[in-house]
C-alpha cells in the first residue's frame, strides 16, 4: 500500500489515481499510523511550504514521515512535496522543511516570467532505474515559482532550464523527488512513476 | 525549453460539453471524459472546461464531473464559470481539477485572487478577463475595457491597469479574451494579447478569434502569448491538434510534439 500524504489543500486526487492506474492501492491519508504501515510515502504538491509544514504539524506526520524515510521505504516528493524535503525555504522562512535532504528553496528569478508554468524539457544528469526508460529532452509538465538547491549537487538526476538550471528530478538513497507533476505529464509522466515504483519493488 | 501550449475550450453545461464538438466514433457528443481523453490523445497540452450555466444548484454536478475528469486525464486542466469562493475552489481541486479561472467575482472582490493564491498556490488561479475595445468620450481615446458577466457588463477598467493588479494580488495566470475577436475566427487581437504580454510577467493564455493556422502563429509570436485557447476550429475538425502542432513547430514555435 502507498500513503499518499493529505496536509489539506489542493489536488491529491489526481496522483491518486495515477498510481491505481499503475495497479496500486493507494490510501490517502493524514494519519501518523497509516504511514507507518505503508510500503511507500508519496508527499505530493500543492498550496505553500509554510501552510503545509504547519498541517503536517498539526497532525504530527512530521515524525512519522521522517521515521518512514530513516527507516528505508521508498519516498517520492513532487513539487512542493519535493521542496518540503529540504531544511528551509524563501517561502516562509520562518518555518523549518522536513529537513531529510540539505540545502533550501528559493525563488525563480525575476528575469522570467513566474510561476513556470508549462511544458518543459528534463536532461538527466547521470544514470539510473529512471533514466532508462526515458529519453533526453522529453517534456514534463512544471507549474511552480520556488525550486530546490540542494548543498549535495550529486543527488540532482535530472534538470531543466528556464534560463536558470532547475533542478528537476532528485534522488538520495530512498527519497526521490520530482519538481514537475508526473501525473500531469501524459505518456512520459506515467512512464517516470512506472519506473519509480519498479525501482524499489523489486 | 519551455513550450508554448495549445489550449483546447470545451463549454459545459450540467456536466454535458454544450458546444458541437464532431470526434468521429465517439458515440456520446456531449460526454466531457471521452472528448477530454481524446484530446489527451491528440496532443492537448492541457484543457479548460468552462460552466457556462453556472447556478448554484449545478455545482455538485460539476465537482462530480471534475471527479470524472481527473480519473481518466493525465494532462492539467482549469475549471471555470461563476466560481466565487475559497471553498468552492476547494472542493473543485480536491475533486482533482489543477486550477480554477476567475473572472466576474475576481472584479467584484479583487481580494478573492490573493485569498486563493495564499490558500492554494498562485500556479492554481488563473484570473479570466474578457475585453472590448471602447471609446473614452471624456478622454477623447479608445482602450481596451474589461466586461463582466460574460460580456454583459462593463466596467470602466483598462485593461493594462487591471492586469497589473491582478499580477499583484497573486495571479499564476491571464486568460485574456477579445470579444471583439471572439467567434469571428478572423484572429486573435494581436496588439492587445502583445501590450498585456508585455505588461506583466505572468503567462498569457490568448482566447478568441482563431480560425488558421497562421492566426495561431502569429498569437505566439507576434503576440507574445505563452498559450493559444482554441475552440471552434478543433469542436468543428478544421485542423486536428497535431496539425496545428506541426505547422507551429516547422515555423519555429516551441512545441511537446513528438512526430
Amino acid at each position: 500500500m502507498i500513503a499518499v500524504v493529505d496536509y489539506k489543500i489542493g489536488n491529491l486526487y489526481s496522483i491518486s489515481k495515477a498510481l491505481e492506474r499503475l495497479g496500486e492501492k493507494v490510501v490517502v491519508t493524514d494519519q501518523p499510523s497509516v504511514v507507518s504501515e505503508a510500503e511507500a510515502v508519496v508527499l505530493p504538491g500543492v498550496g505553500s511550504f509554510g501552510k503545509a509544514m504547519e498541517n503536517l504539524e498539526k497532525n504530527q506526520m512530521k515524525e512519522a514521515i521522517r521515521e518512514a524515510q530513516s527507516g528505508g521505504k521508498a519516498f517520492l516528493g513532487i513539487c512542493l512535496g519535493l521542496q518540503l524535503l529540504f531544511e528551509k525555504s524563501k517561502e516562509a522562512p520562518r518555518t523549518e522543511g522536513l529537513s531529510l535532504l540539505s540545502g533550501e528553496v528559493v525563488k525563480l528569478p525575476p528575469t522570467n516570467k513566474v510561476p513556470h508554468i508549462g511544458w518543459n524539457q528534463v536532461y538527466f544528469k547521470k544514470d539510473s532505474p529512471l533514466s532508462q526508460d526515458i529519453p533526453q529532452g522529453r517534456f514534463f509538465y512544471f507549474a511552480h515559482s520556488f525550486y530546490v538547491l540542494p548543498e549535495e549537487p550529486l543527488i540532482v538526476v535530472g534538470i531543466c532550464n528556464y534560463n536558470v538550471v532547475i533542478p528537476a528530478i532528485i534522488n538520495q538513497d530512498n527519497i526521490w523527488g520530482f519538481q514537475f507533476y508526473p501525473e500531469k505529464s501524459s505518456t512520459w509522466g506515467m512512464k517516470v512513476l512506472e519506473s519509480w515504483l519498479r525501482s524499489w519493488k523489486k | 525549453m519551455l513550450a508554448k501550449r495549445i489550449i483546447p475550450c470545451l463549454d459545459v453545461k450540467e456536466g454535458k460539453v454544450v458546444k458541437g464538438v464532431h470526434f468521429e466514433n465517439i458515440k456520446n457528443v456531449g460526454d466531457p471524459v471521452e472528448l477530454a481523453r481524446r484530446y489527451e490523445e491528440e496532443g492537448a497540452d492541457e484543457l479548460v472546461f468552462l460552466d457556462i450555466a453556472a447556478s448554484y444548484e449545478q455545482r455538485e454536478v460539476t465537482v462530480q464531473m471534475v471527479e470524472k475528469i481527473a480519473t481518466v486525464l493525465t494532462i492539467p486542466f482549469t475549471v471555470g464559470g461563476g466560481i466565487g469562493s475559497t471553498e468552492q475552489v476547494a472542493n473543485l481541486l480536491r475533486a482533482g481539477a489543477d486550477k480554477v479561472s476567475i473572472n466576474t467575482q475576481a472584479v467584484l472582490k479583487p481580494e478573492l485572487i490573493s485569498e486563493l493564491a495564499e490558500m492554494f498556490g498562485s500556479q492554481c488561479v488563473v484570473v479570466a478577463i474578457d475585453v472590448k475595445r471602447t471609446w473614452d468620450r471624456i478622454n477623447r481615446r479608445s482602450y481596451w475595457e474589461v466586461f463582466i458577466n460574460g460580456g454583459r457588463t462593463p466596467t470602466g477598467k483598462d485593461v493594462l491597469s487591471w492586469a497589473q493588479q491582478v499580477e499583484k494580488l497573486g495571479a499564476g495566470e491571464i486568460l485574456l479574451t477579445s470579444m471583439d475577436a471572439d467567434g469571428t475566427q478572423a484572429g486573435y487581437d494581436i496588439s492587445l494579447i502583445r501590450k498585456v504580454a508585455e505588461r506583466v510577467r505572468l503567462p498569457i493564455i490568448a482566447s478568441g478569434g482563431a480560425g488558421k493556422l497562421e492566426h495561431l502563429l502569429a498569437v505566439l509570436r507576434e503576440g507574445k502569448a505563452d498559450a493559444a485557447l482554441v475552440a471552434s476550429i478543433f469542436h468543428y475538425r478544421y485542423f486536428s491538434i497535431g496539425e496545428v502542432k506541426d505547422f507551429l513547430q516547422k515555423r519555429g514555435i516551441p512545441m511537446r510534439w513528438e512526430n
